[in-house]
C-alpha cells in the first residue's frame, strides 16, 4: 500500500516535472467512462496537460450521473470536495444555492462566452447573473431514427406529422413489422413522452407545461391528447420491451427488426459503431413538430482551497469552452458543440441537421430544455412528471386518469 | 456430527436397492439445482467469449459461434474506467486493501462480541445483542450523509482507512450475530468447568472456543469478504480519486449511459472482479468439514 | 483488582463494538428523524417545518407499490430462501462426493456483482430472448415465461433472482449449524432405531434453532436494503412496478435531489423494520434464555 502511493506519487511528480514545481490542478469528477465518451475526455486531460496542468481523474459512471451525484454530496458533505464536477440543468443553480459553487465570470468575459453561445443555453450557466458552469455540448434528445431499408421496402417517408408517423406504423404493423424500437425504462418512456408533447403542445404550450409547471397547461385538453398518442405508441412497440436497454432498442433498427426508434443523438453512435452510414443505412430527423429539445453536458466548479486548484478550474474553464475540444469531442460523442462558430466540417448530416435546427429554434425561441434529461425542471419536479408518464405506459390507465394524476404529482413535489 | 443419512446405511439387500434409488434422487435434485444456479453464469460466460459483433446480430443466449477472449483482455488491462484505459487492473489492489483488514478486524470484534454475549452474560446482554441486531438493518443510503460528515470531521474523508472504518462499523452487527448464535450452542458448562481450572476469560477464548470455530469462521469471512468486496455504495461515496475499490470500476465500465455498451466486456469485466471472491469460497468452504465439533463438545 | 478485571472484561470486551454502534447507528437514525421533519432538499438543512415530508410521502402512489411490493417479495424471499437453503444443506451433508463442487455452485451467485448477473436474468426472463424463447423453440409453442414485464408479476421475477442469490448463503449457515449439531444425541438416537427423517425433524433441526435466527436476520435485511438486485434486473419497472422503499429512497435522495422526503420514507422502513424483528427478537432471546 505504502509502496504503491509512493510510487503512484512519485509517477505523477515525473509527468509534471516539467512545467517545475506546482501549476493548475484539478480533481475532476464526471461520468464519461466508455470508451468513445473517455477517449474524448481524454482530449481535455491532453490539453490541459500541455497548459502545464496536473489531472486527477474521478470517474463514476451510472444512472446518467445518479451515482457521481451521490459521491459528489459525500464528498461537499465531508469538506472534501471535487475541483471540477460534471453538473447539469437547473442543478447547477441549485447546488449554487448551497453557496459551494465558485464564480468563473472572469474567465467566461476574458473569453467572451457570451458571444459564442446561444442565449438560452448560455442562462443554464449562469447563477444570479454570474457565470458558474461551462458548456460541452448540445445533444439533441428530439430524433427519430429509422432503417432506410425497411422504409423503402415498405413505400414510407420520414414521418413529417403525427398523423404521418401513425399512418405509417399501422402500415408496418400491418405488413408484420414492429414500427417502433423501445426500451420500456422509465427515462425512454420520458424521452418519448416528451417528443410526442413537443410535437402536440409546441413549443410554447411544452415551456409552459416543462419549465414553468404551469398548472392549466398541465390539464389542458391538449395534454389529454398527448397521453392519447402515448397510449397509441404503445401499440406501435413490440410485447417485450420493458426493461430493454436503448441500444437494443438500436440494435433493433439496425437488424430490420423494428423501422424507428425515438432517441437522442447518442444512438447516432450505437449506429456508427456497428459500421452503419448515416443517410444510407439509417435515417435521422427530428421528429414531427416545431422546436429543439436540447441536452447540454456541462462542467461547474466547486470552492476549494488553494491557488493551484482555482488555477486549475480558470484553465479547466477556458479549455472546455476552446474551439479545438468542442469540435473533437463532440465528433467522438454524436452531440454538436455548444459554441455556435466551430466549423462543422468534419461532422456527418446528421449533426449538420441538428446545428441548423438548433440556429433556427434559437431564433424563434423553440429551442427548449429537455425535461427527461434533467435539463428543465429540478429532480424532485422532473421525477414526478416521470413517474406518471411510466405508470401510464405501462398500464391500462386512461388519459384523463393519467392527466389528473400529472397534476396531483406536480403539487406533490413542490 | 456422525452418520446420519436420509438413507441410512442398510444391512439387508432389499434395502440396498431402495438405497441406491433414494441416492440416486439426491443426485438428481442437486444436479438439477445445479443447473438453476449454474444458468446466469452460463450466459455471462458465453456472452464473454462473444464478439460485439455477433452479440449485436445473434442471440444472447446461445454457444459463441467463434470463441475469443479479447473481451477477457480489455476488460483486465484496456477497458475504459474514465480517462485511464487501464482496464480493472488499477482498482484491485485497493480493493484487497481495503477488505482484508476490514474483513479480519470485523471478524475477530464478531468472535469476542459473540463469545461475551452468549457465555458470559451480563445483566443487559440480551438488550445490548438486540440493538446491534436492529442496527444490521438500517439501510445503507440513510448513514451515507452523516457518515461523509462524520470521515471529514475525523479527517478520513477519501481515504482508506475511512473505508475501513466504515465497513467494520457496519459489519459487527453480523459479525456478533453469527459468533453469538454459534456459540449459544456450546454448553455453559465449558466455561465453567474452565473456570474452576483456572482459566480465564481470554484463556477460554483462545484454548476452548477458537479452536470449535472453524465453521463459523469460514461462514462469516464469506459473508464479511462478500459484502466488503461486492460493495459499491460506500466504495464510490468515501473514496477519491487514487481510493477508488473495483466495484467503482466495474460499474464505470458497465454503467454508461450514452456510450457504447460492450457486453461482453461487461460479462468478462464483472467475472474477474468476482474471482476473489469466488476463490475464497473454494478455499473457505472445504473448512465446512463434517463433524468437526463432533467429539470436542462433551460438556 | 484482579477480580474487578475478571468481572469486567466482558464489558470491556463488548464496549467499543457497541458504542460504535451506538453512535452510527442509533445516532443516525436520530439524525434521519430530524431531517425527514425538515424540508430538505439537495443537501440535509435543519430548520423544522412539522410532518409535511410524512403527508407527502403517503400521497405519492410510487410509495404505495414500493411498500406493498417489500411485502410480497419481503414474504417470498425469506420463506423460499430459507427452505431452500435448508434443503440444500441437508442433501449437501449426506456424504456426497463432489460436496465441494457443488458447495461452490450454490455459493458463487453471491459473489457476483449484482450489476452485471442483473443483465444476464434480465436476458434469461425476457420472454423473446430467453427461456421463454429456447423453450419453444424446442417445439413447446404454448409455454410462456413473461413475468418479468409483466406489471403485475414483475415482483415474482425479482424474488427469483433474489433467491438465487442469497439462498447459498443460507446454506452456507445451516451447513455451519449441522457440523456443530452434538454427534453423541445422534448416535444414541440411531441406535434407537429412530428414522433419519425423524432424527432431522425432531432433533437436528430444533436444535439449530440460533441458527434460523442469523439465517432469517440475514435474509430480512437483505430483503429490506434490496436495491442492486431491483435496479439491475428491472429498473423498478415495468412503470415502477417493482420499486422497493430502498429504491424509492435512494431515488428520492440522491436523484432527485429531496433528502427531507427520502429521510421520511427511510423512517418508515425502519419503523417496519421493528414492527416485524422487534417481536420475532424477542420471542427467540426469551425462548433462549429463560
Amino acid at each position: 500500500m505504502k509502496y504503491t502511493a509512493f510510487a503512484a506519487v512519485s509517477a505523477v511528480a515525473l509527468a509534471c516535472a516539467a512545467p517545475a514545481v506546482a501549476g493548475p490542478e484539478a480533481e475532476v469528477l464526471h461520468w464519461w467512462t466508455s470508451g468513445g465518451e473517455a477517449k474524448s475526455a481524454a482530449v481535455l486531460q491532453q490539453e490541459f496537460a500541455d497548459n502545464g496542468g496536473t489531472w486527477t481523474d474521478m470517474p463514476v459512471a451510472g444512472g446518467g450521473g445518479d451515482a457521481a451525484m451521490t459521491a459528489l454530496r459525500a464528498r461537499v458533505l465531508s469538506g472534501n470536495a471535487p475541483t471540477a464536477v460534471q453538473l447539469k440543468g437547473p442543478a447547477i443553480q441549485e447546488w449554487y444555492e448551497e453557496g459551494v459553487l465558485a464564480d468563473i465570470s472572469s474567465v467566461a468575459e476574458a473569453e467572451g462566452w457570451g458571444d459564442v453561445l446561444p442565449g438560452s443555453i448560455a442562462e443554464h450557466m449562469k447563477c444570479e447573473g454570474k457565470w458558474c458552469a461551462a458548456p460541452v455540448n448540445v445533444h439533441r434528445v428530439d430524433w427519430i431514427w429509422a432503417n432506410a431499408a425497411l422504409l423503402e421496402a415498405n413505400g414510407i417517408e420520414m414521418p413529417q406529422t403525427w398523423e404521418d408517423f401513425n399512418a405509417a406504423a399501422d402500415k408496418l404493423m400491418a405488413a408484420g413489422i414492429t414500427p417502433l424500437a423501445h426500451g420500456g425504462q422509465a427515462w425512454q418512456d420520458a424521452t418519448v413522452f416528451e417528443a410526442v408533447a413537443l410535437g402536440f403542445l409546441g413549443p410554447e404550450d411544452f415551456r409552459k407545461a416543462f419549465v414553468e409547471l404551469d398548472m392549466d397547461t398541465l390539464k389542458s385538453e391538449k395534454m389529454t391528447a398527448v397521453f392519447d398518442q402515448m397510449r397509441k405508441m404503445r401499440g406501435y412497440v413490440d410485447a417485450n420491451f420493458p426493461g430493454r436497454d436503448w441500444n437494443l432498442a438500436t440494435s433493433m433498427v439496425m437488424n430490420g427488426e423494428a423501422a424507428f426508434q425515438i432517441m437522442g443523438d447518442w444512438a447516432k453512435g450505437e449506429f456508427l459503431a456497428a459500421g452503419k452510414e448515416p443517410g444510407k443505412d439509417f435515417l435521422c430527423a427530428s421528429v414531427p413538430g416545431d422546436g429543439f429539445l436540447y441536452n447540454v453536458d456541462s462542467f461547474a466548479m466547486f470552492e476549494v482551497d488553494g491557488e493551484d486548484k482555482q488555477a486549475g478550474q480558470d484553465l479547466l474553464a477556458k479549455l472546455i469552452v476552446g474551439p479545438k475540444f468542442q469540435e473533437v469531442f463532440n465528433l467522438n460523442k454524436g452531440s454538436i458543440p455548444a459554441r455556435v462558430d466551430v466549423k462543422l466540417d468534419a461532422f456527418d448530416t446528421c449533426a449538420h441537421l441538428s446545428a441548423k435546427d438548433m440556429g433556427e429554434s434559437a431564433d424563434n425561441g423553440s429551442l427548449l430544455p429537455s425535461y427527461a434529461h434533467g435539463m428543465a425542471l429540478r429532480g424532485a419536479q422532473a421525477g414526478a412528471i416521470t413517474d406518471v408518464v411510466t405508470a401510464h405506459f405501462n398500464s391500462e390507465m386512461s388519459s384523463a386518469e393519467a392527466v389528473q394524476m400529472l397534476a396531483d404529482a406536480v403539487a406533490n413535489s413542490l | 456430527m456422525t452418520d446420519v443419512t436420509l438413507a441410512p446405511a442398510a444391512a439387508a439387500n432389499s434395502r440396498n436397492w431402495s438405497h441406491f434409488a433414494l441416492r440416486w434422487t439426491l443426485f438428481t435434485l442437486l444436479g438439477l439445482f445445479a443447473l438453476f444456479y449454474l444458468m446466469p453464469l452460463f450466459v455471462m460466460i458465453t456472452t464473454s467469449l462473444k464478439s460485439l459483433e455477433e452479440i449485436r446480430t445473434g442471440s444472447l443466449i446461445a454457444f459463441p459461434r467463434e470463441v475469443t477472449f479479447d473481451a477477457w483482455r480489455t476488460a483486465w488491462s484496456e477497458a475504459c474506467t474514465g480517462i485511464q484505459c487501464e482496464g480493472l487492473r488499477p482498482y484491485f489492489w485497493n480493493s484487497v486493501v481495503i477488505a482484508v483488514p476490514a474483513v479480519a478486524i470485523s471478524t475477530m470484534l464478531g468472535a469476542a462480541n459473540g463469545y461475551v454475549i452468549a457465555q458470559w452474560r451480563f445483566r443487559g446482554a440480551n438488550l445490548v445483542f438486540s440493538l446491534m441486531l436492529f442496527g444490521c438493518f438500517i439501510p445503507f443510503q440513510v448513514v451515507l450523509l452523516p457518515m461523509a460528515r462524520m470521515l471529514g470531521l475525523m479527517g478520513l474523508a477519501g481515504s482508506i482507512p475511512g473505508l475501513i472504518f466504515v465497513h467494520v462499523t457496519y459489519g459487527i452487527g453480523f459479525t456478533t450475530l453469527f459468533f453469538r448464535n454459534f456459540y449459544v450452542t456450546i454448553p455453559q458448562d465449558l466455561v465453567k468447568a474452565a473456570k474452576v481450572d483456572g482459566a480465564g476469560f481470554f484463556r477460554i477464548f483462545w484454548s476452548i472456543f477458537l479452536p470449535l470455530s472453524l465453521p463459523i469462521i469460514v461462514v462469516t469471512v464469506i459473508w464479511q469478504f462478500t459484502q466488503i468486496w461486492n460493495d459499491f455504495l460506500f466504495g464510490v461515496s468515501f473514496s477519491q480519486a487514487g481510493t477508488q475499490p473495483v466495484t467503482v470500476a466495474l460499474n464505470n465500465i458497465v454503467n454508461s449511459t450514452t456510450g457504447v455498451k460492450e457486453y461482453n466486456v461487461d460479462m468478462a469485466a464483472a467475472i474477474i472482479a468476482a474471482l476473489p471472491t469466488l476463490l475464497v469460497y473454494a478455499v473457505a468452504g472445504k473448512y465446512f468439514i463434517r463433524g468437526l465439533t463432533a467429539g470436542s463438545v462433551k460438556g | 483488582m484482579t477480580e474487578w478485571l475478571e468481572r469486567h472484561i466482558p464489558k470491556m470486551v463488548l464496549a467499543p463494538s457497541f458504542a460504535a454502534v451506538l453512535v452510527f447507528v442509533y445516532g443516525f437514525i436520530a439524525w434521519t428523524a430530524w431531517v425527514s421533519l425538515t424540508r430538505s432538499r439537495l443537501l440535509p438543512k435543519y430548520e423544522i417545518d412539522g410532518l409535511i415530508q410524512y403527508e407527502r410521502l403517503f400521497n405519492a402512489p410510487r410509495w404505495d407499490t414500493a411498500m406493498s411490493n417489500l411485502f410480497v417479495f419481503g414474504t417470498l424471499f425469506i420463506l423460499i430462501s430459507m427452505v431452500l437453503g435448508l434443503m440444500l444443506a441437508i442433501l449437501l451433508d449426506q456424504k456426497i462426493r463432489t460436496e465441494g463442487v457443488l458447495r461452490t455452485i450454490y455459493l458463487y451467485p453471491m459473489a457476483l456483482s449484482l450489476i452485471v448477473t442483473g443483465t444476464a436474468w434480465k436476458w434469461i426472463m425476457n420472454p423473446g430472448l430467453g427461456l421463454e424463447a429456447m423453450v419453444r423453440g424446442w417445439g413447446f409453442e404454448s409455454f410462456t415465461f413473461d413475468w418479468v414485464i409483466n406489471p403485475d408479476k414483475a415482483i415474482y421475477a425479482v424474488v427469483i433472482a433474489g433467491v438465487w442469490q442469497a439462498s447459498g448463503f443460507v446454506m452456507a449457515l445451516f451447513l455451519a449449524g449441522l457440523r456443530g449439531v452434538d454427534g453423541e444425541i445422534i448416535k444414541a438416537a440411531q441406535v434407537d432405531g429412530i428414522p433419519a427423517w425423524r432424527i432431522y425433524t425432531a432433533i437436528i433441526i430444533p436444535s439449530m434453532a440460533p441458527i434460523f435466527l442469523s439465517a432469517f436476520i440475514v435474509l430480512a435485511h437483505l430483503a429490506i436494503k434490496s436495491f442492486d438486485l431491483v435496479i439491475a434486473l428491472t429498473g423498478g419497472g415495468p412503470g415502477y412496478a417493482t420499486d422497493l422503499p430502498a429504491t424509492y429512497m435512494y431515488t428520492m435522495a440522491f436523484s432527485r435531489g429531496d433528502i427531507g422526503q427520502a429521510a421520511s420514507s427511510a423512517m418508515v422502513m425502519m419503523g417496519v423494520v421493528f414492527a416485524i424483528i422487534v417481536p420475532y427478537l424477542y420471542s427467540e432471546l426469551r425462548a433462549k434464555h429463560d
